[in-house]
């Protein structure tokens, strides 16, 4: 450890403090009358480090002797998971405090699992991978019993423990092989070990052991029967929490590790993240369309939409990966308008999630169905909304790198999916006459309904210049 | 001017983003003013691309005022007209104040609805004008939305299945069509549309579960595609969700349904089927022959059995669109231009039709045609108006109707005579169930009580008719208007299309 290595951490490092600072003024300065304050302090440092992070540049570097890895591709990610966590603080904020929730361990526990997420993608080592993963996933854990008095929501959060151990122990068990048969647990080490193109059966073994337990953390098929269980149980601020950045943070975690670790041998995992892409396109498509709770069904969306985000991953090509960035950029801005909406759907003070109570939706509040009508076309993928390009994106990597088949595979999942969105439009705009649904919106949510909604609009015209930039990262990663 | 096109396609998205921030209220003066501005925008497209018919050389048949900017996703933003195209885009911009002035007698939520018409005109005229297969697509998309809010929103009873109807049936088939764009990107490394139209797909037979396809690539490339033109078409058997939606959606919705984005269906045969897959075309061609036939006999006949005055309408339109396909696939001069010429006739005619229906729906809010009877006692203007479009839907000499019917007849004539004999029986039936409509309708004696009181139409209803007599006069007695115009690029393309067909030749002894 020299000294040189704490700059690169410099922005974990420094969110590390804040949490146990801010957890000391929590806990002295007055508890839960701190809270609103806590919160915002927490989103505005996020924001400022998100800045920081994204003001880096240059070549990437090493910590750590190889251990942590601060590169472009690492920026862009952090960015993104920042900057979502962020907007959920802020736009949960008001949520929190009108349903009793507004713990001063809230923004700490997202503090504490937000810099977990920053170590996932920035791991240059199995080991590394591990504590980023855990930290991440304790918080959450935490997070999803947030509501103790609540049966649903402690069922939870036990359930997300129980299966996130597990599926903690498949990845231990893996590195543990990977380690077994390579003899080393830095990316760098192992990919050395590849140079032949091909690899021992038992790190073959190890790897896939390695993407069952990541494909848990994003919830792709068939490693998915927590999501919809713990989308629908947990305290609403923290399921949007969960369809954000910690997709983007896992994602971008198997494509760390698929490709700096077993960049050698691409034809081994990219079927297996092939399999898994088109089993979450069909599986959230198809799933979906039963689902009379929104929670639910934004739970079935995000498998389908991970499976879309597996696709280009799957091409194995710069392309690919700069079109993974691409979409999981526009699907957390997405998530985050959709459950700004969600959040402020109530009805005599209490939240509401029922799909059917937002018959005629569109009467009461013209603008807000129409934010959220955009929303969910461009959640379906229909043109010209911003998700079209995102799944375009990924469909082209696909066919570009020779994966016909997947790509079509994609184009009619999409028609499936596209069902169930409009499910949604159909209530809001045609809908049974009855009491409606009231929206109470804090000004933050508002701004970020209608904000987003005009992004996904907007965003045709040059999808606000992140392309070349999702590019420079995704080619820092293949090198 | 280099952006000639850019700004047609524009201007009524950008009044409509101007609707949305600036206007407020809802009460009579806010829906005036959005009227008034839709009007205006939609007034202001059709002046300037009066600019576009103006500079538009019809001896060139490549494709004139490009434009072409790199654009995200390795897509570029590349847009143009050629003989074909200009005419859908002249037909647009001319229906759509029209349209517009067609609606004024709304009254529920107008704001939206103005805009739900003004951002539909911009995506069709996206769709007539790119030149980019997924730039097409976005558009061709995208225009779904609009139309389906407004069948959804402002239709009859029964809108929202019509509405759910209306939109399943288009997305399933533009998803076949998204498959097939996504096998010719990956067969052409492109999605510049010129560059795919001189790109030779495969042809070679092709072993598909067993089953040996003629054609091979091209015949499966068709399919997908046919699948999403013949349900816009609407082709016999896929065009059940049209009377449905022709019923359900308001006057105006009905009118631009019919009168222009039925002819995206035609666009597409003219723009992707012919020039992109030949040899499928070819192999298909008898398929399309028979579809249009029975569409043309069968629909005609259902038009006869209909009590409802727009399901009538819906069904003849579907008729109508069987002489377009069927001179579309007869692929020689008289064939295409007849073609063309009945979808643009067809787009006054038809839109006219159905602006009738509205006048008296208006009125009466009933379409059923036993409710009226002996409306020339009081509506003689109605009467005549109502006459003279029965008459050019009917097509008789001297409308644009009649035109486009003969030379459609002419050109399939000379590829297959049975396919001809059939459908010239199509004209008797119009005949028919046209003026059978009109009988029941207008003639006879005022004996119904509740039509004692009903009005000769407005001076604004008069607007409406003016422009589209005049045209479908002026195109029924001077046809070269239009013929002038898409000839050239319509003799290019049957030129092409015959050229690529050596190759079934050979491709069929195998």
């Amino acid at each position: 450890m020299t000294g040189v290595d704490f700059p690169i951490l410099l922005p974990e490092i420094l969110l590390a403090v804040y949490a146990l600072a801010a957890l000391m003024f929590g806990v002295y300065g007055g508890k839960d009358k701190l809270t609103p304050m806590i919160t915002w302090a927490t989103a505005g440092l996020f924001v400022a480090l998100a800045l920081l992070v994204a003001l880096r540049n240059g070549e990437g570097s090493l910590a750590f002797g190889g251990m942590f890895v601060d590169d472009a591709f690492a920026r862009f990610a952090k960015v993104v998971i920042l900057l979502s966590a962020a907007g959920v603080l802020v736009m949960s904020q008001d949520y929190m405090a009108r349903r009793d929730l507004g713990r001063f361990e809230y923004p700490i526990l997202v503090t504490l699992c937000t810099i977990g997420m920053m170590v996932m993608v920035s791991s240059g080592d199995l080991m590394v991978l591990y504590m980023g993963l855990e930290l991440q996933s304790l918080a959450l854990y935490v997070m999803a019993a947030l509501r103790r008095d609540s049966v649903k929501s402690t069922e939870a959060g036990l359930k997300y423990f129980v299966l996130g151990a597990l599926s903690s122990g498949l990845l231990l068990y893996g590195a543990s092989l990977v380690y077994g048969f390579a003899g080393t647990t830095l990316f760098a080490g192992i990919a050395s070990t590849l140079t032949e193109g091909h690899a021992p059966l038992g790190l073959l073994i190890g790897l896939v052991f390695l993407l069952s337990g990541m494909a848990f953390k994003i919830s792709a098929a068939p490693f998915h029967m927590w999501t919809p269980d713990v989308y629908e149980g947990a305290p609403t601020p923290v399921t949007a929490f969960f369809a954000t950045a910690p997709k983007v943070a896992a994602m971008a975690l198997i494509a760390r590790v698929v490709h700096d670790a077993f960049g050698g041998i691409p034809g081994d995992w990219s079927q297996v993240l092939a399999a898994l892409a088109v089993v979450s396109m069909f599986l959230g498509a198809v799933a979906a369309i039963g689902q009379k709770d929104i929670k639910r069904l934004m739970a079935y969306s995000s498998i389908a939409h991970m499976g879309y985000a597996l696709v280009g991953l799957a091409a194995a090509t710069p392309q690919g990966v700069q079109a993974m960035l691409i979409y999981m950029a526009i699907y957390v801005t997405m998530n985050l308008g959709t459950f700004a909406f969600i959040l402020s759907l109530e009805k005599d003070g209490r939240p509401v999630t029922d799909i059917s109570s937002l018959n005629q939706f569109a009467k009461s509040e013209p603008l807000k169905a129409l934010a959220m009508l955009v929303l969910l076309f461009s959640l379906a993928g229909v043109p010209p909304m911003l998700g079209f390009f995102g799944k375009f994106y990924v469909l082209k990597a696909a066919v570009d790198a020779g994966m016909v088949w997947l790509a079509l595979a994609g184009a009619v999942a999409s028609v499936i999916g596209a069902f169930y969105y409009l499910r949604i439009v159909y209530f809001m705009y045609f809908g049974a006459e009855q009491d409606p649904v009231e929206s109470r919106m804090s000004a933050v949510q508002w701004v970020m309904l209608v904000a987003v909604s005009a992004v996904m609009v907007l965003g045709v015209v040059n999808l606000f210049g992140i392309e070349p930039i999702a590019l420079t990262a995704a080619e820092s990663l293949l090198g | 001017m280099d952006n000639l096109l850019s700004i047609i396609i524009f201007i009524p998205a950008v009044a409509a983003v101007i609707m949305a921030l600036f206007l407020r209220g809802d009460d009579l003066a806010a829906q005036t003013n959005a009227k008034w501005l839709a009007l205006l925008a939609t007034i202001a497209t059709l002046l300037v691309s009066l600019f576009l018919l103006a500079g538009f050389d019809p001896a060139n048949t490549g494709m004139q005022f490009v434009e072409e900017y790199p654009w995200i996703a390795g897509l570029t933003y590349k847009l143009g007209v050629d003989g074909i195209s200009i005419l859908f885009v002249m037909l647009t911009t001319f229906l759509m104040p029209i349209t517009i002035l067609s609606t004024w007698s709304v009254s529920t939520r107008v704001k939206e609805y103005m805009i739900a018409f003004l951002l539909l005109e911009s995506l069709m005229l996206g769709v007539f004008c790119a030149l980019d297969l997924v730039l097409f697509y976005l558009f061709f998309e995208a225009g779904l939305i609009p139309m389906f809010l407004i069948i959804g929103i402002w239709g009859g009873q029964n809108r929202i299945y019509a509405a759910f109807k209306f939109f399943l049936y288009t997305f399933l088939g533009s998803v076949l069509m998204l498959v097939a764009m996504i096998a010719m990107y990956f067969a052409a490394g492109t999605t510049d549309i010129p560059t795919l139209m001189a790109f030779e797909f495969a042809s070679e037979p092709m072993v598909v579960l067993g089953m040996s396809i003629t054609g091979g690539l091209q015949t499966l490339l068709f399919l997908a595609f046919f699948a999403s033109f013949a349900v816009k078409m609407p082709m016999w058997p896929v065009h059940t969700w049209l009377p449905d939606a022709h019923v359900q959606a308001p006057t105006a919705g009905s009118v631009i349904l019919a009168a222009v984005m039925l002819k995206m269906g035609g666009y597409g045969f003219l723009r992707f089927s012919l020039p992109m897959f030949p040899v499928g075309s070819y192999v298909m061609t008898d398929l399309v022959f028979w579809m249009s036939a029975i569409a043309i006999v069968y629909t005609s006949l259902v038009a006869l059995a209909q009590s409802d005055m727009k399901k009538l309408i819906a069904y003849s339109s579907v008729a109508h669109m069987g002489y377009v396909t069927m001179g579309i696939f007869a692929a020689n001069q008289q064939g295409v231009d007849g073609a063309m010429f009945q979808m643009i006739s067809h787009g006054f005619i038809s839109g006219a039709m159905f602006l009738c229906v509205g006048v008296i729906y208006d009125r009466m809010h009933t379409r059923e045609i036993d409710a009226y009877g002996g409306l020339v006692n009081r509506m003689p203007a109605y009467a005549l108006v109502f006459m003279f479009f029965t008459m050019a839907n009917v097509g008789l000499p001297g409308t644009s109707g009649f035109v486009g019917e003969f030379l459609v007849l002419m050109g399939i004539f000379q590829v297959n005579t049975v396919i001809a004999a059939i459908a010239t029986t199509g004209v008797i039936l119009s005949a028919a169930y046209g003026l059978w409509l009109y009988r029941r309708v207008a003639m006879g004696a005022l004996v119904k009580e509740a039509l004692a009181g009903i009005q000769d139409m407005s001076r604004r209803e008069r607007a409406i008719f003016a422009p589209l007599i005049l045209m479908t006069l002026l195109l029924g007695v001077y046809p070269a208007l239009v013929t002038d115009i898409i000839g050239p690029s319509v003799a290019q393309l049957v030129t092409d299309y015959h050229a690529a067909l050596p190759v079934v030749a050979e491709a069929a002894t195998h």
